[in-house]
């Protein structure tokens, strides 16, 4: 019996869709069920915040840079902040340093409880959608505590962080860490050996290091792919040459292997907020910076290790209070490169594994 | 934070001293010299601003990128296996008016190098997708935000700004402020 | 149902029918999940488990067909405002639009070349609830105050 021949379809998996992360399209071309191709179409977020940012001086960009990564704030205040005070020569006193990155290390336990969560729920354990939202909000009291917003931060300044923590944080902070590797024993019982899951992420959405260092991956992705490469370590800046923590690495390049690596870098993370809580020296929280801020005619390129990846700031300054450009490299626009060649030859669920488990954030690719 | 006299004496300080581009003497730094055994009249420029000796910039001559690049990945000492951003800087007051700015960085060896190049408004330059192919989406937005035509590029079209958009946003000509939201606002009809 | 909309005086029957048909539509809205930016991470930590959004009877659906509100959480560009446009007008009557956070109200603090300034130039919108990004509180007395205002409202009467 000859097999019928199915022709190729063009479907798409339009910016209004639960399952992409935010307003992403992806087009998919189909036969059957097999995907043969995929194309994204991004843009749906644009704001234009790169030049927006031409027109304002360095201390009013601050809010904006919240708004890229809007899960993991204080991390993106922070990379801009080095990258500002690398450009104008500001050492930040010890006390600053240590306390951005508890915030930081904080910000990554509570964007990776976003991405396994939300990862989840798109291959459908709503449970552990649940739980991971309960773990966020006790994250989301300690950045409502020290800064007084949840979300969306604006903690630190050139120089320095804006307020110093109060001892009641400390407190609760303390409580946290304690509390959080109990809680995230919750999430392994549910997933780790689960089969469901197994089947599901197991060998789906492969990517090899060659291949994904040549597609620009990065992060735990790259991570979860054998290259054991990690910002804070190889270049390190605020207080992490004083911190002792492992990093993460898997070899299998599968989606299942980015999962363990988001789950042991929340613990290594954890790690860190309790040495940083132990070892807090005293001291200032912001250096002498001059009010107006005018860096030197230069240019620096400036990368922290994000949650998500290599976040850097590229400022070019003019010798005037505003950045003549200010170019902003994150991580999920490169990370959104590697998609076509994960889903390819997979089936139509896979692609929605292959999204779920790049963990990408629209705010960031649009900008 | 800051007292009074403190900024007085910032302002005194920043008159004296303008900080320019510096010339270092970089070859003793291996990566420079690779590149100069190899392409020795290429490189227009090896340069830093003020102290910032791990900042360093190598300008190059437009034609010979791609070949800078193959080099640059392929060599067994230099290694830059990832690239890690493309920028496009606008520079109308000037006669070559953009500038492309590469981030380049070796896994192995945790080195960082940055390689500039300068054009004039309607040249094209050569892609080097078929060196890293990471850099597509970076050239796709350096042509739809500024107008840099890339040949040899798989796939050229508006990636950030919706297809059919005229202009390209982020060339200092271009308005900032919003033009396109109606002006009316709507209502509804309630019962 | 255009028959009888609209077409009888007050009295104890109508408005009894009224409060009827006013009271189980505002205690199942269901919304259509249209989260674009940081305001739907606050959506999400709002469905989510410490502030149910279950109990009041708003459960978020995926398609426009089947919603009764659209909650637009996060910033409308022009890309992106066509989309909107498309799934409104794909939503069955009787439908409500909520705001959410400045962008959605009046662009926020982009006022850029692709962002559009206020999603109500658009579509119509009854509920503006500011903040940047709201609370999880304010989001629920936004509903809240959809709720009520849906109680005022008149189906069979004139």
């Amino acid at each position: 019996m000859p097999v019928a021949e199915t022709e190729k379809i063009l479907l798409n998996m339009g910016p209004q869709h639960p399952a992409t992360h935010g307003v992403l399209r992806v087009i998919l071309e189909l036969r059957g069920e097999t995907v043969l191709g995929v194309e994204p179409d991004i843009g749906f977020l644009h704001r234009g915040i790169e030049k927006i940012a031409e027109n304002l001086t360095y201390t009013q960009i601050l809010p904006y840079t919240d708004r890229l990564d809007y899960v993991a704030a204080p991390a993106w205040n922070l990379a801009y902040c080095e990258a500002v005070e690398k450009l104008m020569g500001i050492e930040v006193p010890e006390r600053a340093k240590y306390i951005r990155t508890i915030m930081a290390e904080i910000s990554r336990i509570s964007s990776h409880l976003i991405g396994v969560g939300t990862h989840a729920l798109d291959i459908g354990a709503m449970t552990v959608f649940i739980y991971c939202f309960r773990e966020r909000e006790l994250t989301l009291d300690l950045f409502e505590h020290a800064t007084g917003s949840r979300m969306l931060t604006n903690f630190c300044r050139i120089g320095g962080v804006m307020a110093d923590l109060s001892d009641e944080f400390l407190k609760r902070a303390r409580e946290f860490v304690d509390i959080f590797p109990t809680r995230m024993k919750d999430y392994e019982d549910l997933l780790t050996e689960n089969r469901i899951w197994l089947k599901r992420t197991k060998n789906v959405a492969v990517i090899t290091a060659d291949e994904g260092l040549n597609l620009s991956l990065n992060g735990p992705n790259i991570r979860g792919s054998g290259v054991k490469w990690d910002i804070r370590k190889a270049e390190p800046y605020a207080a992490y040459d004083k911190m002792d923590f492992d990093i993460a690495v898997q070899y299998d390049g599968d989606a299942y292997a980015r999962y363990l690596v988001r789950l042991e870098e929340m613990r290594q993370a954890n790690r860190i907020v309790d040495q940083g809580l132990k070892n807090l020296p005293d001291g200032e929280i912001q250096a002498k910076v001059p009010r107006v801020i005018k860096p030197p005619k230069g240019e620096v390129y400036v990368r922290t290790e994000a949650p998500k990846g290599e976040a850097g700031f590229y400022i070019e300054s003019d010798g005037t209070n505003k950045p003549y450009r200010l170019k902003i490299r994150t991580p999920s626009f490169a990370n959104l490169e590697s998609l076509p060649m994960m889903a390819k030859g997979g089936l139509v669920a896979d692609v929605v594994t292959a999204i779920g488990s790049i963990d990408i954030v629209l705010g960031e690719i649009d900008r | 934070m800051t007292e009074e006299n403190v900024n007085g004496e910032e302002k005194k300080e920043e008159k004296e001293e303008q900080e320019e581009k510096i010339e270092i003497n970089f070859d003793d730094n291996p990566i420079v010299k690779a590149l100069k055994s190899r392409f020795s009249d290429d490189i227009l420029e090896t340069y830093c601003y003020s102290d910032k000796t791990d900042e360093l910039t190598v300008k190059v001559r437009k034609e010979k990128i791609k070949e800078i690049c193959q080099f640059v990945k392929e060599s067994p000492e230099l290694e830059f296996t990832y690239l890690a951003d493309l920028t496009g800087v606008d520079y109308p007051e000037r006669d070559e008016r953009f500038d492309l700015v590469y981030h380049l960085y070796a896994v192995n060896t945790n080195q960082r190098l940055r390689l500039r190049i300068s054009f004039k408004e309607n040249e094209a330059v050569d892609s080097v997708v078929s060196v890293w192919q990471g850099v597509n989406y970076y050239e796709r937005e350096a042509y739809d935000m500024l107008g840099i035509k890339f040949t040899g590029h798989p796939d050229l079209k508006r990636i950030l700004m919706p297809d059919g958009w005229e202009g390209h946003p982020y060339r200092k000509d271009y308005p900032l402020e919003d033009q396109k939201t109606p002006k009316q606002r709507l209502k509804r009809e309630r019962p | 149902m255009g028959i009888v909309e609209n077409q009888f005086q007050s009295n104890v029957i109508t408005t009894t029918v009224d409060k009827l048909v006013n009271w189980s539509r505002r205690s199942s809205l269901w919304p259509l999940t249209f989260g674009l930016a940081c305001c739907a991470i606050e959506m999400m930590c709002a469905g989510a488990s410490r502030f149910d959004f279950d109990r009041f009877g708003v459960i978020f659906r995926a398609t426009p067909r089947q919603s009764d509100v659209m909650i637009l959480a996060g910033t409308v560009t022009h890309k992106m405002s066509g989309v909107m446009k498309k799934l409104y007008d794909q939503m069955p009557e009787p439908k409500w639009v909520v705001a959410m956070g400045s962008c959605a109200i009046s662009g926020g603090p982009f006022n850029s070349y692709s962002v559009l300034q206020g999603a109500d130039a658009v579509i119509p919108v009854d509920i503006f609830i500011p903040g940047c990004p709201p609370r999880p509180e304010a989001l629920m007395h936004g509903i809240i105050l959809l709720q009520e205002m849906i109680d005022k409202e008149k189906y069979i009467r004139k």
